[in-house]
């Protein structure tokens, strides 16, 4: 066949091009009209309801609350310590799973007998239900009474600790900690096996101990890596839910209330449609800062 | 030489102990409940823990009987696959088109599909809460699966545009000179190559759909109750039933477990958006 006899690329002719344009709209319309629905319709909604006065327990009390609902819920302590708590909670999960999960990252990369097995089994915890996850550990763990952990600490002669009355905290960030783990192993753990063996192996010949290794070349390769995860953590630690309301309902008193909880707690508990659209608002925000810096990373990725 | 490979050895022997010691700590609490599970309740509660016992399947029969567990794992399955169908039925064409015919706007889109993502649930818990209930949309299936699909498809979207761009496009050339239409290129070059990946997001989104707990708690009561709300009913202490709540979980974790380990690689591309490869 001679080389000079080829179909133009469709692309070019006119006719085709024109032919295709309004199908690929009509393919994505669904998706974006669908998503567009769900962004704008709610959102306008939390938005008026944040600025009236509306408890669904007495449904004919209506009207205009101005900005009511928002100095209430400013100056009201429960959302500052709501805030403090989401804090504390999304910065420690942070902590432990990204700093165990760059050790584990750099274990699971070695070569070693039964590998593979144990990495399904270390990434288990991520594959079970919140709701299941919290029950095993409340229930079978660390119950006073009849938990492992009350067992081994009363054979030690250490009496029993009651975890969720006396480190309640502590323990939703221990449960959380345990579920997102493995999501930090198995991101940082991919990103690892792209880091060029032949830098690593001339700085072995250089004399290089592992410790300099590890801190000099695997982790600054890592550092995108250590980005990504945590924004995409933090983006879903902000809304906890199903833990906490399975093992401490927020309590002892405010303790482990988040934000989402406490949104919770006013919309479905006090039916404050007014009170939990502002906080809902102000959830938004919070999530939103975060969403800008991690859609940045995702847009330059997207360039390459 | 013989130290060298020595140490070698004693090298690959620290590091298996250390692996499976960080394998096995982290999966023994599923571990615990998997074998309590097989326990009667007066094993399951007894202050000290038994690690050999007379394994009983007692539990299974029973929350069938008494609990109809049933009932909810159909409502986990129907949820999570509806969503699924409905998440590829608008996914894939979308995809197939930013991928394949990209304009200026693409790239815009993506990012913001994807910015829907990260909207918190709790923000719009009321509105939704009161739409659902003047619609009648409360405590049913249609309901879940709707809020599932508007959840999950940016990150099918996203995850199916990456298949998509892996695509060689020597192949889809290759498939266009020798004069085959635009529908069978499509069937007959491009599905095939694609499928794994159309399946591995179709995984990924069953699992997401599976394991939400938040819509499910608050949007279900009694009929469309999946197992998540399910076991989340159980968390006040009631202490003679572990064994059977055990054996509830289990049931409940098992197939998604299974589902995890096969796609985990794929997963590291749909969580991250691609992110991280």
């Amino acid at each position: 066949m001679s080389s000079l006899t080829f179909q133009p690329d469709p692309q070019t002719r006119p006719k085709s091009r024109s032919r295709r344009l309004p199908n690929t709209s009509l393919l994505t319309a669904p998706s974006i009209i669908a998503l567009l629905l769900w962004m704008i319709v709610p959102l306008a909604m939390t938005v008026w309801f944040s600025f009236q006065r509306y408890n669904l327990i007495n449904p004919a009390l209506r009207g205009f609350a101005g900005f009511s609902n928002y100095t209430r819920l400013l100056t009201d302590g429960s959302l500052w310590s709501s805030i403090g708590v989401t804090l504390i909670l999304v910065g420690s999960v942070l902590a432990i799973t990204i700093g165990l999960g760059t050790l584990l990252a750099v274990l699971f990369n070695e070569e070693f007998w039964g590998r593979g097995f144990a990495r399904i089994l270390a990434i288990s915890p991520f594959f079970v239900m919140p709701t299941v996850s919290a029950l095993i550990w409340k229930n079978l763990l660390m119950h006073p009474v009849n938990g492992l952990f009350a067992f081994f600490t009363r054979s030690l002669g250490l009496g029993s600790i009651d975890w969720f009355a006396q480190f309640p905290l502590l323990s939703v960030i221990l449960i959380v900690s345990w579920e997102w783990l493995p999501f930090a192993l198995l991101i940082l753990l991919t990103a690892i096996q792209s880091l060029d063996q032949e830098q690593v192996e001339a700085a072995r010949m250089d004399g290089a101990k592992s410790i300099a290794t590890f801190r000099f070349i695997t982790l600054p390769h890592l550092s995108r890596a250590i980005a990504v995860v945590a924004m995409i953590e933090t983006i879903f630690l902000l809304t906890i839910f199903a833990e906490i309301f399975v093992t401490t309902a927020g309590g002892p008193g405010q303790a482990t209330t988040n934000l989402a909880y406490l949104i919770y707690i006013r919309a479905l508990l006090d039916f404050d449609v007014g009170g939990a659209s502002a906080g809902g608002l102000i959830a938004v925000v919070l999530a939103n800062i975060v969403a800008i810096f991690l859609m940045r990373l995702v847009a330059k990725n997207l360039e390459t | 030489m013989a130290t060298q490979s020595n140490r070698k050895f004693y090298h690959k022997l620290w590091l298996s102990l250390l692996g499976w010691a960080v394998g096995l700590l982290l999966f023994f609490p599923v571990f615990w409940m998997f074998l309590t599970s097989f326990k009667t309740e007066v094993n399951a509660v007894s202050a000290v823990p038994q690690l050999f016992f007379q394994p009983t399947l007692e539990n299974y029969i029973t929350i069938q009987e008494r609990a109809n567990y049933f009932n909810f794992a159909m409502n986990s399955i129907v949820i999570s696959v509806g969503s699924t169908l409905l998440v590829l039925l608008l996914g894939v064409p979308a995809a197939y088109a930013m991928a394949f015919f990209p304009t200026r706007r693409t790239k815009g889109t993506l990012l913001w599909m994807l910015s829907t993502k990260m909207l918190p649930s709790v923000g719009v818990l009321v509105p939704i809460y009161i739409l659902f209930r003047n619609s009648s949309l409360l405590d049913t299936r249609i309901g879940l699966i709707l809020i599932y699909t508007l959840i999950n498809l940016p990150i099918a979207v996203w995850m199916i545009y990456t298949f998509f761009k892996d695509v060689p496009k020597e192949i889809l050339e290759a498939g266009r000179m020798d004069g085959a239409k635009t529908r069978q290129e499509l069937f007959h070059v491009l599905l095939p190559l694609a499928l794994p990946g159309i399946a591995s997001t179709a995984l990924l989104c069953i699992i997401l759909a599976w394991n939400e707990a938040f819509w499910s708690i608050n949007l279900t009561t009694t009929n469309a109750t999946p197992l998540t709300a399910f076991i989340a009913s159980f968390s006040s202490p009631q202490g003679l039933f572990w064994a059977k709540l055990s054996a509830a979980s289990s049931l409940a974790i098992a197939p998604i477990l299974i589902f995890g380990w096969m796609s985990q690689r794929q997963l590291v591309r749909g969580l991250t958006f691609g992110a991280v490869k």
